[in-house]
């Protein structure tokens, strides 16, 4: 009954958003801000933004997330913000001596049309920028997008700011990981040094968003990427983006810059996108694959088979984030399981092509959409009128899910109600058997709860 | 720091703490926030001054929020049967869903209940250059279209003040065309200094555009309002329990477990009682001037502070059926709260503790503490003002800033037909001269004589850290921002903005609930966890230890 007032006959809508299936730029670019080594991000606007960005990423990683704010008042907002981000500078170094004060912008900032390097320049030339520090930025309007452009946005601000290119390849490659959790980070990691692969990743959230509990508070811990290896990108060997949307620009971007091919491929999660990944990786570090990451392959494909039965043909709604949604669905489908009422409130017209690529083979019509009113109602309707025997999608479809009495696996951001996704990975072969014993659970559970007792299986 | 607690539990002087705390900043920054941070002690006659609802240093993490925060999620955030559009782009609407653990109880499974809905105009880049009133004027028809509700409202946010949207306009227009009550808030972020610009435009304007809506008075001999109770993890289902039990009427929350119906018959209650000064008090004063209803200031936060309050209502209705009622009602509840707080007594007596939250909790929930045995070391607001902190007896001496000036403050007189006053000029003086003060509100520090205290305004995380290192203090109450960095320093940390998993903390079952739960917090084995047993020991030489 808590969204009893969703009706199932879709009427089309030009202007309400309901129970957005995304959400606004700044914050993106604040996540990947955290990225760096010793960051600050710092929200260039009203202090409300920085206030519920701060909150929202501490719901989802139950960890400080410390960023500053402009805080704009009326007068700011007439006059423009320079005196604010000049006070803020000199009291952001002075208090809490970040390496990197990496600023953003908000709506508010950029309607006045604030032009953050000027002001940068001028807080450098009156002296307010310590040597050895940096101040980088990225424009994030929150009337463009989604937080998962926004992220983009600050990844690539890393390669404009800092790649630089010596004329001299240092064999490292560099893997930008898109938006992905902390742990999803770790995983790319240890699977590179599994290959025996050099690599820069960036930005590096693990470590900073999913920290230990000592008794003491660092605000900028030992982690993240640090300064020295994102100058040193531009010397890279190559570098592999993990997601369109996310990670692209910032990898094209290196390329022109600095001459370091890439490629973009598909967030590795399921198996077939960590196929590739892995296949990718071999072919531009020029090494093999190692029996370890071959025997995590055999594990996962053996999982599959063993419960194969309990997946096939089940209906599957999902809402998310393009890079995320992608290749969700390609690992459902190989799952021979129906994705059929997907959105994503992210725009970009690729995404319900790929999409209607990836699900040809279902062999039926499936409800895709993304951008602006591809919203969380638009998706409950479409359930109302065919319904599915799972839903995967962040914490706020659990409103859906108790309302249709269909099983949840939480997946995407925000997930503000379990733990897990800071320290388990969901990407790479280890990933995706977490994922498929996370489907498979919920449905599971699901049957034990409903079967009849004659029925009740003590093995399955 | 130096200043650090020492072994013998005596506490630093906060005085030493705050100058300590001052060393970091730029002079200009000391200079200001010299004035934010102020110390009670037991000798002091009234309370000193201090500078609060000032602009936040740029560049400060502070823990404040905005005025859309205050306008939208704080104050119509609890209200289920409104639309709540928000006018702007995505974000500010996502952030405000539902992420206050507002909590409602519609009086059947069908009736309206939009509070788990986010409704938003998702404005786009062409919005902001060509103006954004026709996708507001959609979206009100389209809400309407779908969810016939009986009010619609629209909150603008940062730009659409930029870029003028006529949102009131727009709301005359369709409130017009559709025959239902449409309204809006102009409520951009970047006004006034904190949410408390955004508690203000809320409240005018659902003063101006509901209140008094509907003559109909519900049924009973005392009935009154609930004025800045936000229904955080159920308080106003145990205080209308509460008030159930004792045969008081409540005719309207503003805005907890709130309807439109409750805000449009609030005037026809005989009495306002006040919870959060802060984000009130002037509505208060307004239901006064304009229909003749006396307030007082009330607290359901403690038991005592409970029982007090009733007591209060039930003395100025000048009832004695009413008196003994409220007097059996105590009786009854307290031997379970005595109970409970027998049963904790010894684990948290001497324990201390630090708040710093909204707008009247940080001296609300001071009361608790005190029940338990515990010392509050230091407490502040996130948006309180002087008043909040020195008592009302100061508001003639409050100097109005610009930034305060843009807050619209609405004029009201007497209405023709509605005003009647509740009580007789003697009446209220004889009242007053038997203990129940109207209008008055003595404000935190007057409560925190008993020991040297920093009392410290629009807390920031940097003075947090260091006030924790200072002082070691059991617990820690504030708001999510916080909650972790205090956590990683080993100290348990409670959030009172959204009670985190636990509450109802009002009333007596909310005391009850509350006394547990520090139990638990500050008595937790986890953070004695925080060091392993190899850091706390002296490094062995690098032999076996059974060699």
């Amino acid at each position: 009954m808590l969204l009893r007032h969703t009706k199932p006959d879709v009427m089309e809508r030009t202007a309400l958003t309901i129970n957005p299936a995304k959400t606004c730029q700044p914050i993106g670019a604040m996540y990947a801000a955290f990225g760096i080594r010793g960051c600050m991000p710092h929200s260039h606007g009203s202090q409300g933004c920085c206030a519920y960005h701060r909150s929202a990423l501490t719901r989802h990683y139950k960890e400080p997330v410390s960023a500053t704010t402009s805080s704009f008042t009326e007068g700011s907002s007439v006059f423009g913000g320079q005196a604010n981000l000049l006070s803020a500078i000199e009291n952001i170094f002075t208090i809490y001596n970040p390496d990197v004060i990496a600023v953003h912008t908000t709506c508010l900032s950029e309607t006045i049309g604030d032009d953050i390097p000027q002001i940068a320049d001028k807080a450098a030339k009156e002296g307010k920028v310590p040597s050895g520090k940096h101040i980088i930025h990225c424009n994030t309007p929150s009337y463009v997008g989604s937080h998962v452009t926004g992220f983009a946005g600050m990844v690539k601000a890393m390669v404009h700011y800092f790649a630089q290119s010596t004329g001299k390849r240092n064999g490292s490659v560099n893997i930008i990981p898109g938006w992905v959790e902390p742990s999803d980070m770790e995983e790319i990691k240890r699977l590179a040094g599994l290959m025996g692969i050099k690599s820069t990743l960036f930005p590096d959230t693990s470590g900073v968003l999913n920290g230990p509990l000592t008794g003491e508070y660092r605000m900028f811990p030992d982690a993240g990427t640090p300064v020295s290896a994102l100058q040193a990108a531009g010397d890279a060997v190559g570098t592999l983006a993990l997601g369109e949307w996310a990670s692209a620009e910032a990898a094209r971007l290196l390329d022109s810059k600095c001459k370091v091919p890439c490629k973009v491929l598909d967030l590795p999660i399921g198996l077939a996108a960590t196929d590739r990944f892995i296949d990718t990786l071999r072919t531009v570090a020029g090494t093999t694959v190692p029996d370890s990451v071959e025997f995590e392959r055999g594990q996962l494909v053996d999982v599959i088979s063993d419960y194969h039965q309990w997946l096939y043909g089940k209906k599957v709604a999902l809402v998310g984030d393009p890079d995320q949604l992608i290749a969700l669905t390609e690992f459902l489908v190989s799952l021979d399981m129906q994705p059929i009422h997907i959105v994503s409130g992210t725009p970009g017209k690729r995404f319900e092509a790929r999409i209607k690529e990836i699900t040809e083979s279902l062999g039926r019509p499936v409800n895709v959409r993304c951008g602006a009113n591809a919203d969380m109602f638009l998706l409950h309707q479409w359930m109302l009128n065919e319904p599915v025997d799972l839903i995967i999608g962040n914490t706020y479809c659990k409103y859906m899910a108790r309302d249709l009495d269909v099983p949840l696996v939480r997946h995407g951001f925000p997930i503000l109600d379990r733990p897990g996704h800071q320290y388990f990975p969901t990407v790479g072969y280890k990933g995706a058997m977490r994922l498929l014993e996370k489907i498979l659970s919920a449905l599971l559970d699901r049957k034990d709860r409903d079967d009849p007792e004659e029925t009740f299986e003590l093995v399955i | 720091m130096s200043v650090i607690k020492k072994k013998s539990g005596a506490l630093p002087d906060p005085e030493k703490v705050k100058s300590e705390i001052l060393a970091k900043y730029p002079p200009k920054v000391a200079r200001k926030r010299a004035k934010q941070i102020v110390t009670t002690a037991p000798d002091m006659e009234t309370p000193p001054e201090i500078m609060a609802n000032v602009r936040t240093i740029p560049g400060i993490m502070t823990m404040r929020g905005c005025t859309y925060a205050g306008c939208k999620g704080v104050i119509l955030g609890p209200t289920r049967d409104i639309v709540n559009i928000t006018h702007g782009p995505i974000g500010c609407g996502f952030y405000s869903w539902l992420t206050r653990r507002n909590q409602t109880r519609p009086a059947t499974p069908e009736s309206e209940n939009f509070m788990t809905y986010c409704f938003s105009t998702d404005m786009q880049d062409e919005n902001i250059i060509f103006g954004g009133e026709k996708k507001l004027r959609a979206a009100i028809q389209e809400a309407y279209d779908l969810f016939r509700p009986k009010a619609i409202a629209v909150f603008s946010t940062c730009p659409v003040g930029l870029i003028g949207d006529d949102v009131h306009a727009i709301s005359r227009e369709m409130k017009e065309k559709l025959g239902i009550n449409v309204f809006a808030f102009s409520c951009e972020g970047y006004k006034g200094v904190s949410q408390s610009a955004g508690h203000h435009i809320a409240n005018n304007q659902i003063f101006t555009h509901v209140v008094g809506k509907d003559d109909t008075a519900p049924e009973g001999r005392f009935r009154i309002t609930m004025l800045g109770e936000y229904n955080i993890g159920g308080d106003a289902f145990e205080i209308e329990r509460l008030l159930e039990k004792c045969g008081i009427t409540l005719v309207a929350t503003f805005s907890g477990n709130s309807t439109y119906d409750q805000f449009a018959r609030a005037h026809t209650a005989d009495l306002c009682t006040v919870m959060c000064h802060r984000s009130i008090n002037y509505v208060a004063d307004m239901l006064e001037t304009k229909y003749g209803i006396p307030w007082i200031k009330v607290n359901f936060i403690g038991a005592k502070a409970t029982a007090k309050s009733l007591r209060r209502i039930a003395a100025y209705f000048e009832d004695k059926e009413l008196i003994d009622r409220v007097e059996r009602v105590i009786a009854e509840e307290m031997p379970a709260v005595e109970a409970a707080r027998e049963a904790v007594l010894p684990r948290t007596t001497g324990k201390t503790a630090m708040l710093f939250v909204g707008g009247s909790r940080a001296h609300h929930y001071q009361e608790l503490f005190k029940e338990m045995g515990m010392k509050t070391l230091s407490a502040g607001y996130e948006f309180g003002h002087r008043d909040d902190y020195e008592g009302r007896r100061v508001i003639p001496d409050i100097k109005v800033d610009a930034d305060s000036r843009n807050i619209e403050e609405i004029e009201v007189s007497a209405d023709e037909k509605r005003f009647r006053a509740r009580k007789t000029g003697e009446q209220l003086r004889r009242l007053e001269s038997e203990g129940v003060s109207f209008k008055e509100y003595e404000g935190l520090m007057a409560d925190m004589k008993d020991n040297p205290a920093a009392v410290i305004d629009d807390l920031n995380q940097y003075e947090a850290e260091k006030l924790v290192e200072a002082y070691r203090p059991d617990i820690f109450c504030a708001g999510i921002k916080e909650k972790f960095s205090i956590q990683k320093l080993g100290i348990p940390m409670k959030q009172l903005h959204s009670y985190d998993s636990g509450g109802p903390y009002a009333g007596f079952t909310g005391a009850v609930n509350f006394y547990k739960e520090i139990d638990r917090l500050v008595n937790s084995k986890v953070f004695a966890y925080a060091k392993a047993p190899w850091q706390k020991n002296p490094e062995l030489s690098a032999t076996y230890v059974w060699e």
